[in-house]
This record gives structure tokens, sequence and C-alpha cells, in this order.
């Protein structure tokens, strides 16, 4: 099985670039900014490969790696293979399209940071380390290596926020570290308890162990059903505090207005992602009766947060925030679809992770892009921006269109797909979930109009406002190019993500 | 005892003892001997080669077989050259430091550090091999005068002698402590060895006599948290990791430390672990005490990482981590789990390591600035980027995130909490909840040292010896922490100190 190192060649490329940074001398801005996109780039293209690949037919299960890597003492009564952890790589489609869409945002992002002012060098090497740990994530075999990953993108992601970020970026950088510190705490409590009670931390095995009374006979000590059902939860506040589900949801906020837009279009468009993704491989992978149980109080967490985001959404004054709690909003989307239980529902979950991906890191994109020009995000002091830039208003208007589940677009796909499997399974509860998306449409409409079509501000007038750049136009056209490929071809994405879901349904089922 | 039956003794096993009391010595009248003028530095590269030749014994020593001498009260079992190993390069490191160290108020020659060290040391690699009370208690009595002294080196420096007062005081009072419990053990069984004692109590039937047995037992616990800084016995920290020349708090916080802990595992699992009790588990008195050094444990994991969010002094702020870093040892103590020994030197390694780089870095910024304001890291980054990089990898290790030391060592000792049954959830909740408050200051630090502009521009000069330690102690943080299969396979001969009772 060892024959191949290409997932590991695709985790850790971007740290040739980072290495090359290194040698590179600090004041030269513009070869720090071509090495730090270029760096991004092999594991793009890495990606895409494996992608089409696997589009044509191409076993997955064959890229998987393993090597020895720890063994936490060797005891005489104990087999072999207890208490040691592998470096096992493994991938199956959600983690593919999962490490697309993250090598795809961290290109972009990365010619979005072109508006980064200042010690470059620094902030490209924490950049594409913080591409290693979000890529590593979704490919991690056993549940140490995944926090690992999980882990490694903390510390980058403090120092982009505290020191690039806005006026109040060292208190958003700590609110960060706070909440996320306390959910991965939480996480490794739970990774932990289940690795020393069954003495492996192989997601393979340990749902093996945890479902077949056979295998469960090598546990170290027994996993009640009680002590189930505290995992289960622990890692919905786990993984809840990275979505994030409401009330845990206070420290987004701050990151998404202080950080810098373009490590923003990665936390919003992949880290937040990983909360989704932890709950479907973990929460639903590991503990499925549990969670087939706790299905009506996912829904409702997601109906909470769907309303909840909605509503103040509405009543921001900051665009910045409006977007910001329209992720929640969106977030609430993706556990409606958990919910559900069915596979529609999931199927719209996991569309519905993609798809905001590629919208907010689109809609942030556009953010960076008016802040640049005008030095605001306040929705009073943006108004009649299609006068001066008309094209980056028109993208604007589409990206608000996709977030709001305009028809031929993905965010319709998703939004449809999670609400059919709520139907199914609780239509009373989707039924108020509905008024959520007419509200989507409501609060995006009123600041996206305020600011192209509304009442002109003096800023925005100013003569030296220019429309958008040739190269900020890259990544906008290609985010915006996959999120209406997605909606007018979905089956792009519903192919890869069968196999998959029709694991986990598999596993509820029984 | 004739001359020929003391030469029947295989002397030979305490060469690492012989080679560190023969260099102190040495140290000793040659500083007597030198004029005053000349400088002591030669001394410390010294003692630093006697304590490298120690180690050299000390391995070749690895492959021998348990072997006692002088009736049991000197043994070189695998736990012994364990954490021998331990302490040994822990006086390295803390050597290394020294010799560059120059306090402000212009102390220049201070020959006696370097021969009080290798006494303190000789004290902590005695208790770590002994096999009786009297042995045990006379390391730890060599261990700590010393140090007293140490602490007080800075003799025309106020807080010096404070602290050196003041650990004094402490100390006295928790030696009587610990041999008030001492001395109730001899009472019931009648010896000091301790392989004798454990087997006299395991036959331990009469209730009243079990009553005085536990009350030695907390006596001794609490007694020697001096040693291990942990609750009760933490306040002195704080004073005395202030008042001490910066190489002094660096050994009080790692080798003595690791010392406590020796001495401890070597004290608790010999004398209690077969000894009947009332109460929980009445199999053992060991495991019928958990619940109270579970208790001290979470104790001083909250009261040191909760103090230390306040602290503006480096070495106070040090002080109340490395008392947070005794709690979590302690958790590893308290789970009692078969990977108990294994977690806690895994631990101690991966502490010597990330703490003493600390300390290297620490000693050369408040050496050249002669504040130890927190606010002397600030700008860091811009006066010294390699340092300030270095100094977050030990940070990180000391806050416990993947891919450092301090991160394994963390995971194997919740390893441990988690894998008996009953499973230790409260404890362990209790230490990542810890873990997280720790983030807020060791992140604090951070923001010091990347975010912040610097108060002064002037370079930072690197001595030779404190670089040594940092360069050393990095790799070896990140080692352990990325590759740490490789010290799970050195520590795989020692077969889990399965001789320790033997």
């Amino acid at each position: 099985m060892n024959e191949t190192y290409f997932l590991s060649l695709l985790i850790f490329s971007p740290l040739l670039g980072m290495i090359l940074l290194a040698f590179v001398p600090k004041e030269q801005e513009q070869t720090i900014k071509w090495l730090g996109v270029l760096g991004t780039l092999p594991s793009l293209i890495l990606a895409l490969f494996a992608f089409s690949q696997y589009l044509g037919g191409y076993d997955l299960n064959r890229l998987a790696e393993k090597h020895a890597w720890i063994q936490f003492g060797k005891f005489a009564f104990l087999s072999s293979s207890t208490f040691t952890v592998d470096y096992e790589l493994t991938v199956d489609g959600l983690g593919l399209v999962m490490m697309v869409l993250t090598a795809l945002l961290a290109t972009l992002a990365a010619i979005a940071s072109i508006h980064i002012k200042k010690e470059w060098k620094g902030y490209f090497m924490l950049f594409l380390l913080l591409e290693i740990g979000m890529l590593g994530v979704f490919a991690a075999g056993n549940l140490i290596l995944f926090f690992i990953f999980f882990e490694l993108t903390l510390v980058p992601m403090f120092f982009l926020i505290g020191k690039w970020g806005y006026f109040e970026k060292e208190r958003a950088a700590y609110s960060y570290l706070i909440y996320n510190g306390i959910g991965s705490a939480i996480l490794l409590l739970v990774i932990l308890i289940l690795f020393a009670r069954t003495g492996t931390s192989n997601i393979a095995l340990l749902k093996e162990m945890l479902h077949n009374p056979q295998a469960a006979a090598q546990m170290i000590a027994p996993i009640s059903t009680d002590l189930r059902y505290g995992l289960l939860i622990a890692l919905l506040v786990a993984f809840g505090v990275k979505l994030p589900i409401v009330p845990l949801h206070s420290w987004m906020l701050r990151v998404h207005v202080q950080a810098p837009p373009a490590i923003v279009m990665l936390h919003s468009g992949v880290l937040l992602k990983i909360g989704a993704f932890g709950l479907i491989r973990f929460g639903m992978g590991l503990f499925p009766e549990q969670f087939y149980r706790l299905a009506a109080v996912i829904a409702l967490l997601g109906v909470i947060n769907l309303l909840y985001g909605a509503f103040l959404a509405f009543v921001q004054e900051d665009f910045k925030m409006v977007l910001a709690y329209s992720s929640i909003s969106h977030m609430g989307i993706v556990l409606i679809g958990l919910g559900a239980l069915n596979e529609a529902g999931i199927q719209g979950a996991i569309f519905q992770v993609v798809s905001h991906g590629l919208i907010s890191a689109l809609l942030f994109l556009l953010i960076s892009i008016l802040y640049e020009r005008v030095q605001t995000t306040q929705l009073g002091h943006l108004g009649g921006t299609a006068k001066t830039m008309p094209l980056a208003s028109g993208f604007l208007l589409a990206g608000a269109m996709a977030s709001l589940g305009l028809p031929g677009m993905s965010g319709f796909i998703s939004e449809f797909m999670a609400f059919l499997g709520l139907f199914k399974s609780a239509p009373i509860l989707a039924a108020i979930g509905t008024l959520g998306i007419i509200m989507t449409a409501v609060y995006l409409l009123r600041a996206v109009l305020n600011i192209t079509y509304g009442k002109a501000q003096s800023r925005v007038a100013e003569a030296n406002v220019s429309d958008i750049h040739a190269i900020e136009l890259i990544p906008v056209l290609i985010l915006l190019g996959c999120i209406i490929l997605i909606g007018i071809y979905p089956h792009i994405l519903a192919q890869p993500l069968k196999a998959p879901i029709q694991l986990m349904m598999n596993g509820l089922g029984g | 005892m004739s001359w020929d039956t003391l030469m029947q003794y295989k002397w030979g096993i305490m060469t690492p003892e012989w080679i560190i009391l023969g260099v102190g010595i040495a140290l000793s009248l040659i500083d007597l001997l030198m004029p005053n003028d000349k400088s002591r530095r030669p001394l410390g590269w010294f003692a630093f080669v006697g304590v490298i030749v120690a180690i050299v014994s000390l391995v070749a020593l690895l492959p021998v077989h348990t072997t006692t001498i002088l009736n049991d009260s000197f043994r070189l079992d695998s736990f012994g050259k364990a954490f021998k190993l331990l302490l040994l390069f822990g006086a390295a490191f803390v050597l290394l430091l020294s010799i560059d160290y120059q306090p402000r108020e212009g102390m220049k020659y201070y020959g006696e550090f370097y021969y009080l060290f290798l006494t303190a040391l000789l004290g902590a690699m005695v208790m770590t091999s002994s096999g009786d009370l009297i042995t045990l208690f006379v390391g730890l009595e060599l261990l700590s005068i010393s140090s007293y002294i140490l602490a007080g080196l800075r003799k025309a420096h106020s807080l010096s002698n404070e602290s050196a007062l003041k650990y004094v005081i402490n100390g006295g009072i928790s030696t009587a402590i610990t041999l008030f419990g001492m001395s109730y053990v001899f009472g019931l069984t009648g010896s000091t060895n301790l392989k004798k004692i454990g087997m006299q109590l395991s036959t331990l039937q009469d209730s009243g006599h079990q009553y005085v047995l536990a009350l030695a037992f907390l006596l001794l616990l609490v007694g020697l948290s001096f040693k291990l800084s942990s609750v009760p016995f933490h306040m002195w920290a704080p004073d005395v990791y202030q008042g001490a020349p910066t190489p002094v708090t660096a050994f009080l916080s790692v080798v003595s430390k690791t010392a406590g802990f020796v001495i401890v595992l070597r004290l608790f699992i010999t004398i209690f672990a077969a000894a009947p009790a009332q109460g929980k588990d009445p199999s053992s008195m060991l495991l019928s005490m958990q619940d109270y050094i579970a208790f001290l444990a979470g104790a001083t994991m909250v009261i040191g990482n909760v103090i230390a969010l306040k602290q503006r002094n480096i070495k106070r702020l040090f002080a109340y981590s490395s008392i947070a870093h005794a709690g979590y040892i302690l958790v590893g103590f308290a789970s009692m789990s078969w990977v108990m020994i294994d977690s806690i030197w895994f631990y101690l390694a991966a502490y010597l390591l990330m703490n003493l780089g600390a300390f290297a870095v620490l000693q050369i910024i408040t050496d050249q600035s002669g504040s130890e304001d927190i606010s002397q890291f600030a700008g860091l980054y811009r006066r010294h980027p390699l340092l300030a990089v270095l100094m977050g990898i030990f940070i990180l290790s000391l806050a416990g995130i993947p891919g450092t030391a301090g991160f394994i060592g963390k995971v194997h000792i919740f390893l441990g909490a988690f894998a008996t049954d009953p499973a230790h959830y409260v404890l362990a909740s209790v230490m990542v909840a810890a873990t997280v408050v720790s983030y807020v200051y060791y992140f604090g630090l951070f923001t010091q040292i990347f975010f912040r502009p610097a108060a002064v521009h002037e370079p930072i000069k690197l001595p030779i010896g404190a670089a040594l330690v940092v360069l050393i102690c990095a790799v070896g943080t990140l080692v352990f922490g990325v590759l740490p299969g490789m010290v799970y396979h050195f520590l795989d001969q020692f077969q889990h100190f399965d001789d320790f009772l033997h």
C-alpha cells in the first residue's frame, strides 16, 4: 500500500513555497507575492488531477498511505498494534471534494492577498502553513492526525488575524484563540477517550470496533451507551464552535470583521466547513445510532441558526457583519440537512458546505476590492457603486443572488435539497425554516441594493475610485464560474459524493 | 563491616555519582587555591565536562541488570537509570546557562556556584537510586541545603536574599512534615528499607494501623509537594524564582522538580502500593488515596494557571507556569495507570527541553536589559527573528500545541487518565480547561514577541552557552514532538520499569 506518496505530496506541497520564501529578502514585495501565489498552485493542480481521475473511475483507496509513527509503549499483555498512531492518509469522495475546494480557495485567496500592506514574507509563510493544516484535515486517516492538522490551523490563524487584521485585531485573535482552544480541547478529550479505551485511533477501525460486537471484544475498556451520547454531544460542541452553532458564534463575528479579507475568504470558505466535515465524518460516522436519536435536536439547532443569523443580518450597519451573520444563517442549512437524516438532506448539507464556501469567498473577495477603494464597509458610507464601479457592482449582485439561492446557481441546489430532506422528516420545522430563506433574500437585497444603487455617497463618488483590475478579475470570475457550474450541472458534485453518502446512509440505517 | 565485605560490593554501579562527587571536590579545592582576581569561567566548563562524562558512564551502565549494593540501600534499576539521565541532561544545560550568567550588580567570580550545584545534583542522583529511607532523606537534604545557598548566591541583591530565606523556611517546614510522615512508617514497620517496609505493610490488617499509615501518606504527600512546587507547598516558588539567579531558577524549575517526582514515585509506589486499606479500593493504600492526589493535582493546575494570567514579571510568570506543569504531571501520577511512569518520564523530558530552552532565552533577554518585565520581550521578532521563532517553539510546546514535545507529553498523560477503569474524566477535564487558560498567558507572550514594536533596538548578544542550550532544546522539542517514536523506542529498553520492586 505504500507505493504512493500522492496525498502527502498534495498536502505538504505548500512547504516548498515556504522554503523558497525563506530565502527571499523581506523587502522584495513582488517576488514574495508571486511566490506566495505559486506556492499554492502545486496542491491545486494535484487536487484537480486527483478529482478528474476520480470522476473517470479511479479507486481512491489506492491513494491511501501508511507509515509507522508513534507507539505509546509496548506491553506484553496487549497486541502489538495497540496504542500505535501511524501516519496514515486516506481520502474518499467527500474528502477529495473538500480538498479541491481548499486548494482552489487557497490559490484565489493568495491572489486576493495583493492588498496586504506589510510584512509579506511572514504573511505568506503563515498562509501556506495554514493551507497545509486545512488540506491535511480532510485526508487524515486517524483521529490524532486529524487533530494535529486541525490544531495546525490554529496558530497561523492567530497570527494572521492578530498581525494583519484591522483596528481591533488583537482582540479578535484572542477571541478566536480562546473559543477554538476550548473547542479543540473538547475534541482532544473525545479523541483520547476513544483512543485510550479502544487502543486505536484509526477511523475505519474505530467504526468497526464501535459497531461490531466481535471487534468490540478487543477494546481495552468498555464504551457504554451513555458514554457514546456524551462523546457525541461533546463532538457537537467542539465542532459547533467551529461551524459555528448559535450561541457559540461570537468569536466568528469578530474574526469576520477584523481579519484581513483574504484570510476571511479561507476562514469562511474552509475553516468553518471543517466543523461541518467533522460532524459528518465523526459525529455521524462513529455514533450513527446516537446521531439518529439526536437528529431532531440538530435540525432544531439548524433552524435556530438559520433564523437567528437571518434576522440579525437584517439590522447590521456594516456589510461585513451582514455577511458574518449570513454565514451563521447558511451554516444552519448544513445542520438542517444533517438533521433530516435522509439522502436528500445529507446531500444538501454537503452541497451547502461547498457552495457556501465558494459564495462567501466571492463576497469577501468583493469586500476587499471595495474596501481598497473606499476604505469603509459601513452601509451608510457605501452607495451608488454602480456608477463608479459597474463591474464590481455587477459581481456583487451576482454573489448576492447566489447566496440567496437563485435557481441556476449553487446556493439554490443545496438549499432546495436540504429543505426537501427536512420536509420529509419534520415538515413543521421545515415550514418554520423557510421563513429564513425569505429573510435571506430580504437582508441581502437590502444591503447589496443599498451599496450598488443606493444614494451616491461622497467616498464612492470620488474620481480616483477605479473599477475592478484584471488581476482581481481572475479570482472573481473563477469563483462565479464554479458557482454557476454547480448550479446548472450539479452532477459534477453529486457523482463524487454518491458513494460516501451511500455509506453514511447504510450506517444510519443499521 | 570488614574491609573485605566492603570491597565485594559492585561500586561500579555508582560511577556517575563518583564522577560528580570527584569533580565537586576538585572544584572546591581549585576554587580555594585560585587567586581571587582570576575568572571562574573555566571552572564552569570543568563542571560541564564532568557532567558529560557522568552521562557517558551512565549510558555505559544502561545494559547492566538491576543491581543493589549496601544492603539494598543503593539500587541501580531501570527507574534509576532513566530518571538519572534526565537529571544529568538538565544539569548539563543549566551549567551551560550559568557559564555566561552575569548578574547586574557586578558579582564577578562565583566559584561556589559550581560545586554547590554539583552537590545538589549528587543529592538528586542519590535519591533516584536509593532503596532506603535514610539514603532517600540524605539525598533530599543534600539537594535542598545546596539549593538554599544557591538561591541566595547574589549576596548584594535584596530579592535574592529574600528568596533564599523564604526557601529555607518553607523547606524546613516541609522537611519536618516529610520526616514526621516517615517516622510513622518506621514506627509501624521497624525498618527503613523500602522493600522490607513494603513487605511488612502488605500484611497490615489492623484498622488503627491503617489509619496511622494513611496519615503518614498524607504527611509525606504534603511534605514532598515542596519539591514539586505543587499545592499546598507552592507559595515559595514565585518569590524564589524571581530572586534567585536565573540559572538557579532554571535548576529549581527542572532538575529539582524532576528529583521531587522521583522521590514521590519511589516512595509511594514501593511503600504504599501493596498496603491494604479501607475506603474506595481496599486492596491498596495507594489506590485508595487516589482522590486526594487528584484533588491536589487539580488545585495545582488551576492555581498555577489562573495566577499566571496576572503576572508582569517574566520569572514569576514562569514560576506559576512551572507550578501548573507540576499539576499536569501529578495527573499522570493520580491516574495510576500502567503507563504512569512512562508518561511521567516523557513529560519530564519534554518539560526539561521546553522549559530550559525558554529559560535560556529569558536569561539572554533579562541579562541584557536588566529588567524582568514582560515588556522586555516586545519586538523580539524585530530584534532577532531566529531567537523569536525558537522562543515561539518553546512557548507552543509549553502550551501543548501539536508538533511539539509538550503535546505528545500531554497526550500520554491523558491516555493514562482514560485507559483506567473507571476513567478520570473530571481530572482530565480540569487539565484540559487549565490548558486552555494557559493559552492566554502563553499567547500573551506571543503578542509581545511578534506584534508589539520593540522598546529598545540594540542588537541582542548571544552568549555561547545560552545559545547552545536554546538550539539543542529547540531541536529536541521538535524531535520529541514530530518523531516521538524514537523516544519511545529508547524507553522500551526499560520495559515499563517493572523491576521497580524487585
